[in-house]
């Protein structure tokens, strides 16, 4: 039994059980490539606002369409007949392109229910005196600019509540009409805003969305020669996710290719080839069944990664071919001599990673376990069940001729000692001088949207005349009612602020819905007809009016006191609808009204004014500082973590070695790669962001086995491998330093210059007995 | 639709020296086109049916050629009402409400027309309105009659009166039969 479990046998069989499982794990999971990976496991109240204004705010619902080129009237033609055909579809709630489908409803409904909306409905308006003074002062309106507008409403609405209504509603800014449809404030683009039914976070259905609105586009503008511009959240979303897609493929296939050819320029062995690629398979599968299980969605991000880490798990089959190329005494030998050293690698580099476990970023903490899994994967698959793969007569070409013309360099390497501690001197002057802006730490440097589309979505925006949802107060309650009270209640104390300046103006869902308390409380400011009929002749006493002018105003103020309160079915087919929508929203079992806030023209909100005025269950949100204070807080954290990282890779190294002075041996170099690649960063006018953090845990984590091995005995061929090892990860991580993702981009450009560093470090600072 | 009262108020008494021989449309415009600057008062009144008599409201008119018009009106409450090329301004209550005029086609046409009168463009004001000049360069009255269906809607006529080179009155009769009358009275000189 004991020697089945020993047998190859059984570590085959275990291996192909272990990827079995991996393999089902995978094709099960869930794969993404939205914000998620970047927002928060644990967030406080005001991230959760954020997070889920993100995910399936109305906002991130938006998707803005411009269209461009060809002349207006044939750009506002297929705006209209685009926007008859989207509206017909049920991927969209709303569709809007200034052609008034739902003005009449709205007006309808702010004119039918007046008397409930209005918040100067109180009962002192209703009283005579209250009366005089309101009708005094429409007929005052009559002589004025506003008059036309209020002749025809006088007979209906003496007190002039429709006019009040339609004051509140007039704030926002629109865009202005071109041949009857949207267009931007220079004319050239016309504009659709399209409101999907998927959530922002639901890149598939976003991706529906947006190829419904290309289909029809195309076929309405088939013979023009105008073009289809779209942005917003979900699109963003869905550029991402395609272009993280489309990189990672590339790169994957790239980067195999390049580390097949220099692992066939090496071996000229096609069954070493293959099998050296084994590890590598074994460690990918082994990362994304792991951080399936671990977090239940893989985002794209760790795949692009996973990707990169071909060039780290391939080193292993190298040290083990190369080193052991002699055939099975010689593996033996490896075994005992060579393995022990890169078990010590392996786990120096899943001790630093380990820290990332901790990352409140999930994205980081995704990185982590991936690598964690991926490496431990690779590396007990290379040693337990790679041999066993070999078939008889395994062997490699010798590189030994090779290896000792590179033992040659390496033997000169220590004189370069001086040299390489000049350039760390430097280094660490450059990082001195960059103190101050080393890091970025704006949540949009993680952005994988090109600078050309985030050009695109500003210009669109101020066309729109419509700035960012950035600002806004929210406030929870256990009921839907309740949120709508507390909303009101927020109104009021908001207002002074708009009187003020503070605030250019808010927006409040009761303004549209008022609560069924407020509602209540106007029905019963409303008289009873005898006694209104009675007051208004009072009123008009003095006034050059009949009361009987009046009969419409009774009869629609009975009809309002007598009628049923409104519901959130009411606003059916009014713009209002999507409005309310988006200013209510449930979180988890509470819903939370959300009030938005634009600030004054050319400034910005005081926050702390508008924090002074609110109630301390009331939450003032700036997004963008929310937002920014959130990757802010990652980027410490991270830090914080990648130096607990570097103490415990320290701790491990004592521990196995022994010897502060070997432990220095093995620090030196890596220390030094790191400072020199981040200086070189900060002098190429790169800002740091969180993935070239986890890049210098990258170089620390590979550059290990390269000092562990210079600390021991180098012999010319280890020499050659690591030489080799060396070339296949600068491969991997290079060609992400080419991605357009940020992120992805981040990480390459950091590691590869890093690790060539780390190898050349680890030679020059090699300790002089052995670097004979 | 209310600025379409107040468009009509733009109109105001303008003044440069017309030696013509003949009176005629041509002249008028080519007058009137000559005014680069205008400052009057005004007096308005408005007959609406529902109210037992007529509502008053006095202030400013000013005019920079080709394009700014200002009406302030003083009483009986301060408003102000800028129209500065193809934008609206008006101002009540200490509120501010910014109009483009592209968003109103038919106060648009209303405001190119009384242009094409300011300006001298006969061309322009003859895509709205149908002109019939009577009197003489004395005492002459352009009457402008919509030719769109849906300004018809909206307004009936509008006359405008003046003495040589100068508006004295706009009348404007509106489609239900309400009116305004405004008179015209030049403050500075031209």
């Amino acid at each position: 039994m004991s020697r089945f479990l020993q047998s190859a046998r059984f570590a085959i069989a275990v291996w192909l059980a272990v990827l079995l499982a991996c393999a089902v794990v995978i094709v099960r999971g869930h794969y993404t490539a939205d914000l998620s990976a970047f927002l928060p496991r644990s967030p406080t109240s005001e991230q959760q606002f954020l997070i889920d204004q993100l995910r399936d705010g109305l906002a991130s619902r938006l998707i803005l369409v411009g269209i461009e080129g060809a002349d207006p009237a044939t750009r506002a033609r297929i705006s209209k007949e685009m926007a008859y055909r989207l509206r017909g579809n049920e991927a969209f709630a709303t569709v809007n392109n200034g052609e008034d489908i739902t003005a009449a409803r709205d007006r309808e409904y702010l004119f039918g229910n007046r008397y409930l909306l209005s918040p100067s409905v109180t009962p002192q308006r209703f009283t005579a005196e209250g009366l005089h003074q309101a009708i005094a002062d429409s007929i005052e309106q009559l002589a004025s600019p506003a008059g036309l507008l209020m002749k025809s409403l006088l007979p209906h609405d003496p007190t002039g509540e429709m006019m009040q209504l339609l004051d509140q509603m007039n704030s926002a800014g629109k865009p202005q009409i071109v041949d009857g449809a949207w267009a931007s404030q220079d004319g050239q683009t016309a504009l659709l805003l399209l409101q999907t039914h998927a959530a922002g976070s639901d890149t598939d259905g976003q991706q529906a969305a947006m190829q419904i609105v290309r289909d029809t586009f195309n076929e309405v503008a088939a013979t023009s020669a105008a073009q289809l511009r779209m942005t917003g959240p979900g699109v963003f979303s869905v550029l991402s996710r395609d272009s993280i897609k489309h990189q990672v493929r590339v790169i994957f296939i790239v980067s195999s290719v390049l580390i097949a050819l220099l692992l066939w320029a090496a071996y000229r062995y096609i069954a070493a080839l293959v099998l050296g690629f084994l590890p590598v398979a074994t460690g990918i599968v082994a990362g994304i069944a792991a951080v399936g299980l671990g977090f239940g969605v893989v985002h794209g991000v760790t795949l692009g990664f996973g990707t990169a880490l071909i060039g780290e798990a391939v080193d292993y089959s190298i040290y083990l071919f190369m080193q052991a190329e002699q055939g099975e005494a010689d593996r033996r030998d490896w075994m005992a001599r060579v393995w022990p050293t890169m078990r010590l690698g392996v786990f120096t580099s899943v001790f630093g990673f380990a820290a990332l476990l901790m990352s409140g970023f999930p994205g980081l903490a995704q990185l982590g376990l991936y690598s964690i899994a991926g490496l431990l994967a690779a590396a007990a698959m290379t040693r337990f069940v790679l041999p066993h793969l070999l078939p008889s007569g395994f062997k490699v070409r010798d590189v030994s001729s090779a290896g000792m013309h590179l033992a040659k360099f390496a033997a000169m390497a220590p004189r370069l000692r001086w040299l390489a501690a000049g350039l760390l001197v430097v280094a660490v002057a450059v990082l001195f001088l960059h103190r101050d802006h080393l890091w970025n730490r704006e949540l949009a440097a993680l952005s994988p949207v090109s600078a050309t589309d985030q050009a695109l979505d500003k210009r669109l925006r101020s066309g729109m005349g419509a700035p960012d949802v950035r600002y806004m107060v929210a406030v929870s309650s256990e009921s839907w009612q309740g949120a709508l009270q507390a909303s009101e209640q927020v109104a009021l104390t908001l207002q002074p602020l708009v009187e003020q300046g503070v605030l250019a103006a808010f927006e409040s869902p009761s303004r549209y819905l008022p609560s069924e308390a407020a509602q209540q409380a106007r029905q019963d400011s409303l008289p009873e007809p005898e006694i209104l009929k009675q007051r208004l002749g009072a009123a008009v006493q003095g006034l050059p009016v009949k009361a009987a002018l009046f009969e419409p105003f009774l009869e629609d103020v009975e009809a309002a006191r007598t009628r049923l309160l409104l519901q959130r079915s009411d606003l059916e087919g009014t713009a209002m609808a999507m409005a309310v929508d988006g200013m209510l929203v449930r979180r988890g079992a509470n819903w939370a009204a959300l009030l938005p806030l634009s600030a004054p023209e050319h400034g910005e909100i005081d926050a702390a004014k508008v924090k002074r005025v609110l109630p301390h269950d009331v939450f003032f949100i700036d997004l963008k500082h929310e937002s920014d204070k959130l990757y802010s807080g990652y980027l410490s954290e991270a830090i914080g973590l990648s130096l607990a990282g570097v103490g415990a890779i320290v701790a491990l190294l004592f521990a196995a070695l022994r010897s502060p002075r070997q432990v220095a041996a093995v620090i030196l170099p890596l220390g030094a790669a790191v400072l020199v690649v981040t200086a070189g960063l900060a002098l190429a006018g790169q800002q740091l962001i969180i993935l070239h953090l986890i890049g210098m845990l990258l170089i620390v984590a590979i550059g290990s086995n390269y000092a562990l091995f210079f600390n021991g005995t180098v012999t010319p061929r280890t020499l050659a491998s690591l030489v080799f090892a060396n070339a296949a990860t600068v491969l991997g991580f290079g060609l992400l330093a080419f991605s357009t993702v940020p992120v992805l981009r981040a990480m390459g450009m950091t590691v590869a210059p890093g690790v060539v560093l780390a190898l050349v470090f680890s030679a020059v600072f090699a300790r002089r007995d052995d670097a004979r | 639709m209310n600025i379409l009262q107040f468009l009509a108020c733009l109109l105001m008494g303008v003044s440069a020296s017309a030696h013509a021989d003949e009176w005629s449309l041509d002249q008028l415009m080519r007058t009137l086109a000559q005014t680069k600057v205008g400052h009057a008062s005004f007096v308005e009144k408005k007959s609406i049916a529902m109210l037992e008599k007529p509502v008053e409201s006095s202030g400013e008119l000013f005019y920079t050629a080709p394009d700014r018009l200002e009406k302030r009106t003083l009483k009986p409450r301060p408003e102000s009402m800028v129209l500065d090329r193809g934008t609206l301004t008006v101002e009540q209550k200490g509120r501010k409400h910014v109009l483009p005029l592209q968003n109103y086609p038919e106060v648009a046409a209303f405001i190119d027309s009384i242009r094409g009168t300011l300006a001298g463009d006969k061309s322009a004001l003859e895509r709205t309105y149908q002109l019939n000049l009577s009197g003489d360069q004395q005492a002459w009255t352009l009457l402008l009659t919509p030719i769109d269906a849906k300004m018809k809607k909206i307004v009936e006529k509008i006359r405008i009166a003046g003495i040589g080179n100068e508006l004295r009155s706009i009348e404007i009769k509106q489609a239900d039969g309400d009116s305004s009358l405004m008179t015209i009275t030049q403050l500075s000189p031209p």
